[in-house]
């Protein structure tokens, strides 16, 4: 009953994620079938290029920056979410919305909003005479504020299914402990900081594991933004991948550049393995 | 120390519905173990919560020695409650739960710890204060939650059913703890329960409710031989007194009162009527019996009868004998509204 | 007092509703301007003197006309559909018995190996996508909607797995063993029994695993080069563009559609998804 479930994966993920170093440790190139193995000459020649190194700084930032956001957006809205209230379903289903559909579809959409002509968020900015008419912030053409608006749309993206994982530890908490807390006298914040957000810790724990790898291993959001510009300065790790590899038609250097997200997935199997052992245990 | 009264507590959660609490007055005496007692649905806890302050009342007042609180934090209050579940910090250890109080109350470092130490050994704690409340038995769990309670030395103590999650050995010993505490620390003590046996054990005076109403409150001397009306008479006491209807009554007796003619010695005039025994269990130190009274007025109605294992005379079923009950334990019942009234006549 | 706590709970409401709103806005918003763009004239949208949130001329049909008659839409929510039901099925043939199996196998075994199957769906795409291209390559699949139907399941499958084994481990053994004294097969069991109950687990996995399919964009943009093999997470932003230029009408009517319909049924078994992904991960 199990096997042939373990043969699909392990063919589909396994074998290609061996491939992936052997491709690494050799000179293919698509469309030819030589193989020549090249040891780490891959490598070392992808950590000496500076693509590579703004890749990988790009990468951290996205993914730090997208993940506090995210961390603190959604404790918030779960706080709010999680009191019955009249119309819950219909905000539910807004909030919803940017988790579900393609995220492809959804970045899309703000690439019309973020337009450098047509952008309605700055005919808004410049009504509220905030930016001059003349010359409206370029939101993906202008290093700086691409980085900016890839890091909002991908949590934009992200934010509903951290709320709701957020959520489901919010509710867990037991009505009475917040109870007790008034009762021996804890306030407001006290109550928030010494009580409840460290029974979160281990919900929070989850959603920022899971929140670190989809981040940092995706590069849809921008690709359809950016495709990395301007000038590589919003490239992240995975794209640079793509875009060496596919575009580029060098595996042997696509797949070097993205066995270097391996250190972070171990690092977070880990953490994980360790939280749901405990979880164990106690 | 302070003396807890309620005027004409009400509260109603949903416009339209009966109330869950209605008109209660109420008033503790100093030091008093006082039991609010009743099934599930009749107000009890939603009464304690309001005195906590955890739920607002939708109209009367409440006092805690002589100040109207209504207005009042749980905390100005000055009141500490145990809750059903303990409600123990999870991620802090017994001493962390106990001194949190006391940080609440920026206490400093030195001072809290001599209370809570203090604390702990009045409890018997001390050797736990490293352990996290999962380690710990239900038991100890209790003494912990009533460790953070006595800390900030309160006036009055809330207690909302904290035996009902230990199991039933434990609950013994716990009861006893609890009992000793209150009179070691002499403080009011509210405790709320569904369990009659607990409240005639623990109580100074029980406040028996039903559906938000207060039935009657007295010692448990009184609620037991003494009852108000019918759903006080039945709740207390297991098995439950056997009602019976006459014309002008509903008349009332208790099973350990109603015996084989000639077993109840000196109790005064008695009523004799013809019992048929049904079946019957026996529970090492007594017997309880369950069959229907014969002939008169009474014929075919149910009754219990309850006796000492050590009478030794032992009825065969479904045959009637002579029973009797001493006139002095009839209790006579208003038919139409349960309360209690004077003797009638039993024809 | 009364007042001060009467003030107080009207301040809390007030905020708490500001800041419902401002999210629900904030991240609904696209989809709205998805809506609004749809529908108006293009003379209109690219009229940068016009107020873009109000129609200054009537509203109009053309660009769903477009989408739909000129270009190729029509043919990648087709391909989708089709990948999408055909993964679903394989999916739910290979994951169903591999949860009840890890389910029910008791000791350490079945921890550690419904750890391992999860732990593979951290595996990222942009990791296997540069070797899976190539095993494609090879089984003869380039640039036809069957590399998607191949390679979809590897990550639909652990998850659905990990889903349902939570669904099947709540239902008591004694269900299953009544069955077998009353004379059925452990598998006939299985199929008689468990199944039935565990519907709503089963129709959560069926809704999770079509949108995963609908979402996805690394494989199918790497592994599909025509347009007309696409599906519509990759067509509609990469090709609904003539040379250089955005059909930002078509485009967003595009998108409106691709979005809209999957929300509300996923709307539908959200709370579904939810029990099924806290029995999983919050034992």
């Amino acid at each position: 009953m199990l096997l042939p479930a373990i043969v699909y994966v392990v063919a589909l993920v396994g074998v290609p994620f061996l491939l992936a170093f052997y491709y690494a440790v050799g000179d293919v190139k698509v469309g030819s079938t030589d193989y020549h193995f090249v040891g780490l000459a891959n490598f070392s020649s992808v950590l000496e290029s500076p693509a590579f190194r703004r890749a990988l700084r790009n990468s951290i930032v996205f993914t730090v920056c997208s993940q506090l956001l995210v961390l603190v957006c959604g404790n918030v809205l779960a706080l709010v979410l999680k009191d019955a209230f009249r119309g819950r379903r219909l905000i539910r289903f807004l909030v919803i919305l940017p988790w579900v559909a393609p995220v492809s579809v959804g970045s899309i959409g703000w690439k019309w909003i973020l337009d450098s002509l047509y952008s309605v968020i700055n005919w808004v900015l410049v009504r509220l005479h905030l930016v001059n008419e003349f010359s409206p912030p370029m939101w993906l053409g202008e290093p700086t504020l691409a980085m900016i608006s890839v890091i909002l749309v991908h949590t934009w993206h992200v934010l509903p299914f951290a709320t709701v994982i957020l959520l489901a530890g919010w509710t867990a908490i037991p009505r009475d402990i917040p109870e007790a807390c008034a009762v021996d006298g804890a306030g407001y914040f006290r109550t928030l900081f010494q009580v409840t957000l460290p029974m979160l810790l281990p919900i929070i724990n989850v959603a920022l594991l899971f929140g670190i790898v989809f981040t940092f291993t995706d590069m849809t959001v921008i690709y359809i933004l950016t495709r990395g510009g301007p000038y590589d300065t919003t490239q992240v790790l995975p794209s640079l991948a793509f875009f060496t590899g596919v575009l580029g038609s060098d595996l042997a250097e696509g797949a070097a550049i993205s066995i270097f997200l391996l250190p972070l997935l171990v690092l977070v199997a880990w953490r994980m393995l360790r939280t749901a052992r405990r979880a164990e245990v106690g | 120390m302070a003396i807890v009264q309620t005027r004409a507590l009400t509260k109603v959660f949903r416009q339209g519905q009966p109330g869950a609490v209605v008109g209660v007055d109420l008033e503790s005496r100093e030091g008093e173990f006082l039991v609010l007692l009743g099934p599930s649905g009749s107000g009890k806890t939603t009464l304690l919560r309001m005195i906590a302050g955890l739920e607002e009342p939708t109209s009367g007042d409440i006092l805690i020695g002589g100040v109207l609180v209504n207005d009042l934090t749980p905390r100005e209050r000055r009141i500490a409650m145990v809750f059903q579940s303990y409600a123990l910090y999870p991620h802090l250890t017994v001493l962390g739960n106990i001194v949190f109080p006391l940080k609440a109350q920026r206490m400093p470092r030195a001072e809290r710890e001599k209370k809570a130490g203090w604390a702990a050994d009045l409890l018997g704690i001390g050797h736990l204060l490293a352990r996290r409340p999962r380690e710990l038995s239900g038991g100890e769990r209790q003494r912990v939650a009533l460790a953070r309670a006595i800390v900030r030395e309160p006036s009055v103590f809330l207690l909302d059913e904290p035996l009902s999650n230990l199991d039933a050995k434990l609950r013994a010993s716990a009861r006893e703890e609890l009992e000793q505490f209150q009179r070691r620390v002499a403080t009011t003590m509210i405790y709320v329960t569904h369990d009659q046996v607990e409240a005639m054990a623990m109580g100074d005076r029980v406040v028996v409710m039903n559906q938000g109403l207060v039935r009657q409150i007295g010692t448990p001397a009184e609620v037991y031989d003494d009852p108000a009306d019918t759903f006080v008479a039945t709740f207390l006491g297991s098995p439950p007194m056997n009602l019976v209807e006459s014309d002008e009554a509903v008349v009332g007796f208790r099973p350990e009162h109603f015996l084989p003619v000639g077993f109840a010695s000196g109790a005064g005039p008695t009523v004799k009527l013809s019992f048929r025994l049904g079946h019957e269990e026996y529970l090492g130190s007594e017997r309880i019996l369950y069959g229907r009274l014969e002939g008169g007025r009474f014929d075919g109605r149910k009754a219990v009868s309850r006796q000492p294992a050590s009478y030794r005379e032992r009825l065969t079923p479904d045959a009637a004998a002579p029973f009797e009950v001493a006139e002095k334990h009839l209790k006579f019942f208003d038919r139409a509204a349960g309360t209690r009234r004077a003797p009638a006549p039993l024809s | 007092m009364a007042v001060r706590r009467s003030r107080r709970r009207r301040l809390t409401a007030a905020v708490r509703w500001a800041v419902l709103v401002g999210f629900s806005v904030a991240l609904s918003f696209p989809f709205y301007w998805m809506l609004i763009t749809t529908f108006k004239r293009t003379s209109d949208l690219y009229n940068l003197k016009n107020n873009p949130f109000l129609f200054h001329e009537p509203p109009t049909l053309e660009h769903l006309r477009l989408l739909f008659r000129e270009t190729l839409f029509p043919r990648w929510l087709w391909n989708t559909a089709f990948a999408g039901v055909l993964v679903v099925a394989i999916t739910l043939l290979l994951a169903v018995p591999a949860a009840y199996a890890l389910a029910r196998l008791t000791g350490r075994w079945g921890e550690r190996l419904g750890i391992a199957i999860f732990l593979t769906y951290l595996v990222p795409p942009t990791l296997l996508f540069l070797p899976l291209s190539r095993i494609v390559a090879i089984l003869g699949l380039q640039d036809t909607i069957w590399s998607i139907v191949v390679v979809y399941p590897s990550f639909t499958i652990p998850f659905s797995t990990w889903l349902l084994m939570g669904f099947f481990k709540s239902i008591p053994r004694e269900l299953e063993d009544a069955a077998m004294v009353d004379g059925l097969t452990r598998f006939q069991a299985f199929l008689r029994l468990m199944v039935p109950i565990s519907l709503s687990g089963i129709l959560t996995v069926v809704i999770f695993s079509f949108t995963l399919v609908t979402q996805e964009f690394v494989y199918a943009l790497t592994f599909i080069s025509s347009a007309s093999h696409q599906t519509v997470g990759v067509g509609v932003p990469i090709y609904l563009v003539r040379g250089d230029v955005y059909y930002w009408g078509s485009l967003m009517a595009a998108c409106l559609i691709a979005s809209l319909p999957i929300g509300v049924v996923y709307n539908l078994f959200l709370d579904r998804f939810i029990a099924g992904f806290t029995f999983g991960s919050v034992k």
